[in-house]
């Protein structure tokens, strides 16, 4: 059976790549600061010795549109194109390309809708920066082979947050049943408080930060229960226009497991929106070798 | 008028003719594309879809302000406008700031945007 080698969840900065390769009077005053935190972050991945990477996202409105906006997506692919015209104008973000693992696609899909999950799927998957921001922050090489999924967190009307944590651990259980005898490290980006295209958008933190310094407490301490009670998708609307990608962290905490207490936590007060970032390795027993 | 920001911000020449000649941009745009169904570029068209007034003259004219009002995805409005404008600001964020200032007179809770 697959083993988990980590559960990772981070917010998705598509700034960093351009602030952390910048160099002379075009580097920004906080990018040393930046690449180191990511630098210590992206070494809890390489601990923990995966094979293959399943990446939960959200499509920008990219690929998916109104005419046909699927819920939950799962990639099935043998290979995936990355990054789009516009996050290249807008971020510098490079093309990339990765090798797809169908199986793992196959059995999440098979399983998935036994469990109740209706899921849509794509043979042809051209992901975002919400797949490749975690790349480029935790596996620059992108020699593994991956996982997409997409969750709308975009387009009202969305499924409620107990859904999204209820898919947390649907993926956790599905992956660890996975009959092959690898290490499978789940990903998952999501949004702290964030305004995109509204009054308080680009300001010199992220819109609310007392609503991120609870939701830094509830995910690190895997306090699910408490992350439900105290959002809703009205209240989502209130600590910036975009904070429903808030609902992928709660995702990542159902994957993790309630009250799992994340090994790794380190934050970012940015510009815009706060960087966080989460590792948990499932069983604590050793984040390195095999089983 | 999420598929006008949308199908304009995928283009690069799009982006280019919407700055520089809105007014005829969205006139074409709404004649020959509004009824394009994405997923099928040249067979069966929608037969139904058009702007209504308000919202035709405020993507002619780039308000953004008044786009917002009328309840586009934000972020849509948003790349799209960064992609016309951003390059006119000397500033880094600069036309970013101007937009959410510009924007300051909205308050909780936001236009409905729901589709």
């Amino acid at each position: 059976m697959a083993t988990i080698a980590a559960v990772i969840a981070s917010t998705h900065h598509p700034f960093y790549y351009r602030a952390s390769t910048s160099t002379g009077d075009d580097r920004p005053p906080f990018a040393d600061e930046w690449v180191a935190k990511v630098t210590s972050f992206r070494e809890t991945l390489t601990r923990a010795n995966a094979d293959v990477l399943v990446l939960v996202g959200s499509d920008h409105f990219h690929q998916l549109w109104l005419d046909n906006m699927p819920q939950f997506l799962v990639g099935k692919a043998p290979f995936y194109d990355a990054n789009w015209y516009n996050e290249e104008r807008e971020f510098g973000l490079p093309k990339m390309f990765f090798t797809g693992q169908e199986d793992l696609s196959a059995h999440i899909l098979r399983n998935g809708l036994d469990a109740g999950f209706d899921l849509a799927f794509s043979n042809e998957l051209r992901i975002d920066h919400s797949v490749t921001c975690p790349i480029i922050t935790l596996r620059p090489q992108a020699d593994l082979p991956i996982v997409p999924i997409y969750t709308n967190i975009f387009a009202p009307p969305l499924p409620q947050p107990k859904r999204y944590v209820q898919l947390g651990q649907m993926i956790r259980d599905v992956v660890e049943s996975w009959p092959a005898d690898l290490r499978v490290a789940i990903i998952g980006t999501g949004h702290l408080s964030l305004e995109l295209g509204g009054p308080r958008q680009f300001g010199p933190h992220g819109p609310d930060p007392e609503f991120d310094r609870k939701a830094v407490e509830w995910i690190a301490s895997g306090d699910i229960e408490k992350a439900l009670g105290e959002v809703s998708l009205d209240s989502l609307w209130e600590p910036g226009n975009a904070t429903h990608g808030f609902l992928d962290f709660m995702l990542m905490m159902g994957v993790a497991g309630a009250g799992q207490q994340a090994d790794y936590v380190d934050t970012l007060d940015l510009f815009h929106t706060m960087e966080a970032y989460f590792t948990w390795y499932p069983g604590k027993t050793d984040a390195g070798g095999r089983a | 008028m999420n598929k006008f920001l949308y199908t304009v911000d995928r283009d690069p020449e799009l982006v280019e003719r919407y700055r520089e000649d809105p007014r005829g941009t969205v006139e074409w745009w709404e004649a020959e594309r509004a009824n394009v169904i994405l997923n099928v570029p040249t067979a069966e068209k929608s037969s139904w879809l058009r702007f209504s007034d308000a919202e035709r003259e405020a993507l002619a004219t780039h308000d953004y302000p008044a786009l917002f009002g009328l309840g586009v995805h934000p972020f849509l409005a948003l790349t799209l406008f960064i992609a016309m404008f951003e390059r006119d600001y000397t500033e880094p964020l600069g036309f970013q700031l101007e937009y959410a200032q510009r924007l300051s007179h909205y308050t909780m809770p936001y236009p409905d945007i729901a589709t």
